[in-house]
């Protein structure tokens, strides 16, 4: 049925003073409608360019997933390495293609199994790891040439990527072959997520020293995923989680470039990891800008002409800001919209945060539920069938332009106060982002933010634990573990070990490259907690700035 | 009411590093008129009990994500006993289930505030529980 053309217009007229103003939580205004006029400027060839292409804006391949899917890598470790060894197989057994590790809170901070200071936390959200013969527990019987493995360790990387290649090459890989990557990534520690060790100077240049020896000795590892995840789920915005974490990865750059490099012999080996929740148009967005700037930031300031540096990979997953605790099963729902988005923006790798993270590690039933979620988006509902299929729409287009500009702005702005690494230092990013987890937290609250189940349509009464499965934490685990560490000591050749700490201790103290002489104290079975001990007796522990 | 106001040391013990809720809370507290203090991340429950003596606070608030509240709750309230500090109030904050509720509060442990709490439920707790002279 035809209507007049007077209608619709009074229609229009009456609808507008009940048009209610809609800003991201970005700061960006939305207009009800958008069309030609609002990307008159764009350039195609320019600013968007083919699907792999500079600038990269539709994605760094020219097929995307039509020659290479996303890879899909859910985050899972507890327990024992073994325990861990078995989640890993059965999530391959299921089609997973890749592996993501959690490490322990301890091993997480540098800290052995038997020390005081891990009493409770052995194996309680991540694989327990002491010493080397744990990631060759970990990875038997799992094929680490076809299977590629993320790390997601900070304050210890170094340790563990030592680890994860020695046991590589004990199974016979060249150091050269090893593929895989770590998190490594100690600013975003700094801000968000907290497992620092060292001060901030000598944990750079671990991370240096890390990157330096993988563009020298193991080219097709990725050293480093510099994260704007966790600062944004320490409360940052979407612009500033991208803004933030390419001033981090600038940090970086320049630490390695003084070391004589170029960027085009490391940046490629670069990797991000950034945050799917919230507005699916606004996370979109984001995600093609961030593309845009990343090739543009690295060919005009890096002079960077390698492809490889300036195309910007991520993993684009996870979403636990946006789960909430209250009605559990709810999440399913979330985490498929999460995976949604993160297919429409491009992302080369994929993890969905569970539906009953806000309760437990976890269980195998939801860990797979994740999995069939991305496998359902490639295989059942063809978001794998053409490449960046929003290009083009006058919503995404105009809202990529908005966020690459603020993204910029934002940049400038810590550029201005005197760059990232004297913010962190004295504790400014951390205030601005946890006053605006405050702000957040309060529009929440309030209702200005909606949360389905959580702040709107809430049942007092309900009873959200019964739709979860509970991860008992036992404390044999540790005991076991404690065990099994004090037999390897025992039969470890202890002078080698003493030897290897002692070279790792004199070589922290002067400039050069530490990766071989962890890699050297791996291979005597020193533990974790030793060689961290060896490298904090010479360079100290950080200092929290804490100001609120 | 005169004197002094609510004095309030919010507390992340342990190696978790979550601390988004222990910051959005303080903040919380502090807009309510309470004096905050924050120890920052890491830290031991030893630690925890001496800032608490130190500082004279007449509360103190856990916050922990890692699963991990169990063990820590026991040992805060047992050095607690050690140091005749029970009149200090205890509150935890966090991933804290449901069915660990029941022991947490025979421990001592006065208030447990969950994930998504509203804040006048925190700070309402504490201005009615904590009589200041």
């Amino acid at each position: 049925m035809s209507v007049p053309a007077k209608d619709l217009k009074g229609d229009k007229k009456k609808d507008e003073g009940k048009v209610r103003p809609v800003i991201l939580e970005s700061g960006i205004e939305i207009k009800p409608v958008y069309g030609p006029e609002d990307i008159k400027d764009i350039d195609y060839k320019r600013d968007l360019g083919n699907p792999g292409e500079f600038p990269f804006t539709r994605g760094i391949h020219p097929l995307m997933y039509r020659s290479r899917p996303y890879t899909m890598r859910q985050y899972a470790g507890f327990g024992t390495p073994k325990e861990t060894n078995e989640r890993f197989k059965y999530l391959i057994s299921q089609g997973q293609n890749a592996l993501n590790v959690a490490f322990s809170l301890h091993s997480q901070m540098g800290i052995d199994s038997d020390n005081p200071l891990a009493e409770g936390e052995v194996g309680r959200v991540g694989m327990a790891v002491d010493t080397l013969k744990d990631f060759e527990v970990a990875f038997e019987g799992i094929p680490i040439d076809k299977i590629s493995t993320s790390l997601t360790i900070n304050g210890s990387a170094a340790i563990m990527i030592a680890m994860y290649m020695s046991m590589a090459e004990k199974r016979g890989v060249k150091l050269e072959d090893v593929r895989g990557n770590a998190q490594n990534d100690i600013l975003k520690e700094y801000i968000g997520r907290g497992t620092w060790i060292f001060p901030m100077a000598p944990s750079i240049r671990l991370i240096a020293d890390t990157i330096e020896f993988c563009a020298r000795k193991a080219p097709k590892y990725y050293p480093v995923s510099v994260c704007g995840y966790h600062i944004r789920e320490s409360g940052a915005n979407p612009v500033q989680e991208i803004a933030y974490a390419y001033c981090i990865a600038r940090a970086y750059i320049m630490s390695v470039m003084e070391r004589g490099l170029h960027p085009d012999e490391f940046v490629g080996r670069f990797s991000f990891n950034f945050d799917i929740h919230g507005n699916i148009f606004e996370q979109v967005g984001k995600f093609r800008a961030a593309r845009r700037l990343w090739a543009r930031l690295m060919k005009d300031e890096f002079g960077c002409q390698n492809p490889d540096s300036l195309q910007m990979k991520m993993i684009a997953g996870g979403g636990g800001g946006g789960l909430t605790i209250e009605e559990p099963e709810n999440n399913i729902v979330r985490g498929a919209y999460y995976g949604l988005i993160s297919a429409l923006s491009g992302t080369q790798t994929m993890a969905l945060c569970s539906y009953d993270e806000a309760y437990t590690i976890p269980s195998k039933k939801a860990a797979l539920i994740s999995l069939r979620t991305m496998q359902m988006l490639v295989e059942e509902m063809g978001l794998a069938d053409t490449v960046d299929p929003l290009a083009g729409s006058y919503y995404i287009e105009w809202l990529s332009n908005e966020f690459e500009r603020r993204i910029k702005e934002e940049m400038k702005k810590v550029d201005s106060q005197g760059g990232m690494v004297k913010l962190v230092a004295d504790g400014t990013i951390q205030r601005e982002v946890s006053l605006q987890a405050y702000v957040l937290e309060k529009r929440l609250q309030n209702g200005q933010i909606v949360k389905v189940g959580m702040n709107k349509y809430r049942q007092e009464a309900a009873q959200e634990e019964r739709a979860v499965e509970f991860h008992e934490y036992d404390s044999k685990t540790a005991k076991e573990k404690i065990e099994e560490l004090h037999d390897l000591k025992a039969t470890r050749d202890s002078d080698a070990v003493k030897a290897a700490l002692e070279r790792l201790r004199t070589a922290s103290q002067g400039k050069e490259n530490l990766m071989p002489y962890i890699m050297e104290a791996v291979k005597t079975y020193a533990t974790v907690g030793e060689m961290t001990d060896a490298m904090k007796e010479v360079f100290g522990t950080f200092k929290e700035p804490v100001n609120l | 009411m005169s004197g002094r106001r609510i004095r309030v040391l919010i507390a992340k013990p342990g190696l978790d590093g979550h601390d988004v809720g222990a910051k959005v809370v303080a903040h919380a507290l502090m807009e309510a008129g309470m004096e905050v203090i924050y120890t920052g991340l890491h830290q031991t429950v030893e630690q925890i009990l001496n800032t608490a003596l130190q500082e004279d606070v007449d509360v103190i608030g856990l916050s922990i994500l890692s699963g991990s509240h169990m063990p820590i709750a026991e040992k805060l309230m047992a050095g607690l006993r050690n140091e005749k500090a029970q009149d200090i109030l205890v509150i935890i904050g966090g991933n804290i289930p449901k069915r660990d509720h029941d022991t947490l509060k025979a421990m001592g442990v006065a208030g447990i505030f969950p994930t998504s709490t509203r804040f006048e439920t925190i700070t309402g707790f504490i201005k009615e529980r904590v009589k200041v002279q």
